[in-house]
């Protein structure tokens, strides 16, 4: 029977049921995990011998950049980076090439390969949604969503000047449906609306050109209208000034601003059994946090900023981040932060691509190679570490790359080999450039993350920030049957032999996906089906054909009409709307 | 040192992938072994032994094998290709890539060869009696990063973009050539012994370019320091007055490079 298998005897890791490592055996019928198998159902099934192996839940990367416009711009320059690492066809797998940015099917295939079963594309520009579900829907393997770039909006940013948070609102739900995508994602507020005079924000408090609205107007604004409309997922932030030292500061008194907005995720969807609360209290999800948190006045004296930014989110309740973790070599920096990339080119002088996404955003494309002997880069590698193990709290945190901007989604579990082993840091620190020691307090830390808090950060604290925990992140009854098994024994780990962590998540035993074992020790062995979220809010009638008028009135400005904007259900791979009644 | 002799007798009306034809891959091997190495001919692979007649065995290392290519190989490409030790005298003229990402040892072409060579090299020596294209010793499409190390000789004229992105490793420019020679080039020596048309040295930041002949229009960006006589870098020398330039800095980056240009035959700079 498809979508039906018993795993039997693993070490089953389910932070959201708070199972840690308990020998159990797991079974899924017709694609979602269930209590047991009737005789008959067991008979037909497929049955895997976990034994001495770790379960877990399907991985869930809840921010890479791996479809749409600017992702495909990495693609088209950087020939260099395809020619080299390339995979060929096999009788059900297309061929791919790239490293650090991957064709899509190749992407799907590595993901898959490493037990992750859900990616969420970080940033898709409203009028990129079109092609950033086309690669969507042909990425195989992963069910998908995206974080609408929202954050230098032109309507956005003159309703919240004119304080109209019905019209706000109205306009945000109706962008979520026309262009089928699931949270909002914030870059740089007010920033990325200079980028376009040539200037950029640097402080919360300062007004933008013409629109007249601050960083702080926007991030109150947007979260304040995220829990208005009961969005599954909290504001997903990209601060201010990122990637120049000293930003820390700006990064924290940017999550001071949410403080006061409660979190009011609304929903309706039936949820998978869970102990651990599945649905989110947070009201900010700021993203790659290690290149927000740089320290110091200049590069001269750069440093790691992360304790400012690690404290206090140990003491508030209402911020959840990823940590952008730098596993050095090649990587490709790409982010709707034109202003941030322009940056990066002066000081590189490397192959820069910039855009300017009319009424909307923009963006920047830049090829970086992270390198040990270089000090900064050093000092990052460290930061990004430090992001996950200076939290307390693992429901705090998510591990990312900011896939590919601090590496590529691949080195995940050299990421992994360095969180669970103090000797694999260590043994980094004698290869990297020794201000990755003087520059960061990462060499006296010495907190090694168990398969536990990995399982947390990989797979349970990602689903649940962004509001999937209801099927994916856990198996707990009614969950998808989204697995991975990885061929590491817990009761005979030894995390000073890191090698073997890295060998254990780089190709997982097996990788399941609604019941159906998709790859096994790294290659692919059948192509599942996919879904493609997206959140569908309904607002007030009134308050919509208001706010419609506007947009009809003000698409003279854009370069397409306005009947050619909206993203059509069939460019989605089993489009997947998770309803909310909004109670405005 | 013990000799491979291939002599070209194939059809080669689609040129061929000649990758494998390095003392690495024949040491070891014995006439018909070798014969039996595949080869890229467009969609297809055959045996090496359809286009050329082997004659004798590869040593038992690569250092102590040497490989001559007796005739024509201008439809075969990458010839030598990553190569770490021994040997290789082409009779001839070759294709595309020979000598493309060489690590050591030595390759005599006796002839012309087209586009790539030596490109992206890290160590060896290759010696191109004849002239060459575009691209000698430079990054691959897309890449940056050039030759890092060892030395590529034109006896003859070279065309555009030699040394692109090179970060290490010398390359002699025996006669002339054309646009971008040097292009982002960061370390490094090119010596032209000749004429080049124009921008040269652009973009670059670091490493050193000597033309001894006319640059036809100059690149802006670079600022002159001082005047110089006769040049010297370890064995190679540049006799004459040379005018010594520093940049490029029409880059953000404020180039640190060097560019030397005759003194007597750029009179106007």
């Amino acid at each position: 029977m498809a979508g039906t298998i018993a795993i039997k005897n693993g070490h089953v890791f389910d932070p959201l049921n708070e199972i840690n490592g308990d020998k159990m055996d797991i079974f899924i019928r017709n694609g979602k995990v269930v209590t047991e198998l009737s005789a008959s159902e067991l008979k037909d099934a497929k049955e895997i011998d976990a034994s001495g192996k770790t379960v877990m839940p399907g991985g869930v990367d809840s921010h890479s950049h791996v479809a749409g416009a600017k992702v495909n711009v990495g693609r088209m320059m950087r020939p260099e980076d395809h020619y080299k690492f390339y995979q060929k066809k096999t009788p059900i797998t297309h061929s791919g090439c790239g490293y650090s940015v991957p064709s899509v099917y190749l992407g799907g295939y590595e993901y898959s390969k490493m037990g992750y079963t859900t990616v969420f594309e970080a940033a898709v520009p409203p009028m990129e949604a079109r092609h950033t579900h086309e690669e969507m829907r042909s990425t195989p393997m992963l069910d998908m969503g995206g974080y609408l770039v929202l954050g230098n909006n032109w309507f956005l940013m003159r309703y919240l000047k004119e304080g109209d948070m019905e019209k706000a609102a109205a306009y945000v739900a109706w962008m979520m449906k026309t262009h089928k995508t699931y949270g909002i994602k914030c870059v740089n507020p007010a920033g990325v609306e200079n980028w376009g005079w040539g200037e950029n924000v640097s402080a919360l408090d300062q007004a933008n050109i013409h629109f007249e609205v601050t960083p702080e107007d926007i991030i109150k604004g947007l979260t304040e209208i995220n829990e208005m409309l009961g969005f599954p997922m909290p504001v997903h932030l990209h601060a201010n000034n990122l990637g120049h030292p000293g930003c820390w500061e700006i990064t924290r008194d940017s999550l001071k601003i949410p403080k006061p907005v409660k979190a009011r995720p609304n929903t309706s969807v039936e949820w998978a059994e869970t102990k651990v609360n599945p649905k989110r209290h947070e009201s900010v999800y700021l993203t790659h946090c290690q290149f927000n948190a740089f320290g110091g006045t200049s590069w001269r004296d750069f440093e790691s900023g992360v304790k400012g930014i690690t404290d206090y989110v140990n003491n508030h309740e209402h911020v959840v981040m990823d940590s952008g973790c730098v596993p050095f070599g090649d990587a490709t920096v790409m982010t709707g932060d034109g202003p941030a990339i322009h940056d990066l080119y002066v000081l590189t002088g490397h192959k820069w691509s910039n855009t300017d996404v009319e009424c909307e955003c923009g963006s920047g494309v830049l090829p970086f190679t992270y390198l040990k002997n270089n000090p900064v880069h050093s000092v990052q590698w460290a930061m990004g570490l430090e992001v996950l193990l200076y939290v307390d709290d693992p429901w705090k945190v998510i591990m990312t790359t900011d896939s590919p901007n601090g590496g590529p989604f691949i080195k995940y579990p050299q990421v992994i080999a360095w969180l669970m082993s103090n000797k694999a840091r260590q043994d980094t620190f004698n290869e990297c450039h020794k201000w990755a020691q003087d520059r960061t307090d990462l060499s006296a830390e010495a907190r090694e993350m168990s398969l536990y808090d990995i399982a947390t950060i990989t797979r349970a604290n990602s689903a649940r920030t962004i509001g999937m925990s209801h099927s994916k992140g856990t198996l707990g009854i009614g969950a998808d049957g989204d697995v991975a098994i990885y061929d590491i024994d817990p009761t005979k780990l030894e995390v000073s032999d890191y090698e073997s962590i890295i060998r254990g998540f780089e190709n997982a035993a097996y990788t399941i996906k609604e019941g159906q074992v998709v790859s096994q020790k790294g290659e692919i062995v059948a192509i599942p089906e996919k879904k493609t979220y997206y959140t569908d809010i309904s607002t007030s009638a009134d308050d919509e054909k208001n706010m419609l008028d506007d947009v009809k009135n003000w698409f003279k400005y854009y370069t397409i009409g306005f009947n050619n904007y909206p993203t059509p259900d069939k460019y989605l791979a089993n489009p997947t709307p998770i309803k909310i009644d909004a109670e405005v | 040192m013990a000799e491979v002799i291939l002599k070209p007798t194939g059809n080669f009306n689609l040129t061929v992938e000649g990758e494998v034809i390095t003392p690495d891959n024949f040491a070891g091997k014995n006439a018909q072994e070798i014969g039996q190495l595949l080869v890229w001919q467009g969609p297809q692979e055959y045996p090496l032994s359809n286009y050329f007649e082997v004659k004798g065995d590869g040593a038992a290392s690569a250092e102590k094998t040497s490989i001559i290519i007796d005739g024509d190989v201008t439809r075969v490409k990458r010839i030598g290709e990553g190569m770490t030790a021994g040997r290789i005298l082409v009779k001839g003229s070759t294709g595309m890539h020979v000598g493309a990402d060489m690590k050591g040892g030595e390759i005599i072409v006796e002839g012309d060869t087209d586009s790539w060579p030596g490109m992206e090299m890290k160590g060896g020596l290759l010696h191109i009696k004849g002239n060459t294209k575009d691209h000698v010793g430079s990054a691959y499409r897309g890449s940056w990063n050039g030759m890092t190390g060892g030395r590529i000789v034109i006896d003859g004229d070279a065309i555009n973009q030699v040394g692109g992105g090179i970060s290490g490793g010398e390359i002699i420019i025996g006669g002339n050539v054309k646009h971008f020679c040097g292009i982002r080039i960061n370390g490094g020596l090119i010596v032209v012994k000749g004429n080049a048309t124009r921008a040269v040295g652009a973009e670059m930041t670091g490493g050193t370019i000597v033309v001894g002949g006319t640059i036809e229009r100059f690149t802006p960006g670079f600022e002159l320091a001082e005047v110089e006589s006769d040049l010297k870098f370890n064995d190679i020398e540049c006799f004459g007055e040379y005018k010594k330039f520093t940049g490029d800095y029409a880059i953000p980056q404020k180039g640190k490079g060097t560019l030397y240009v005759s003194c007597t035959n750029n009179e106007c700079l």
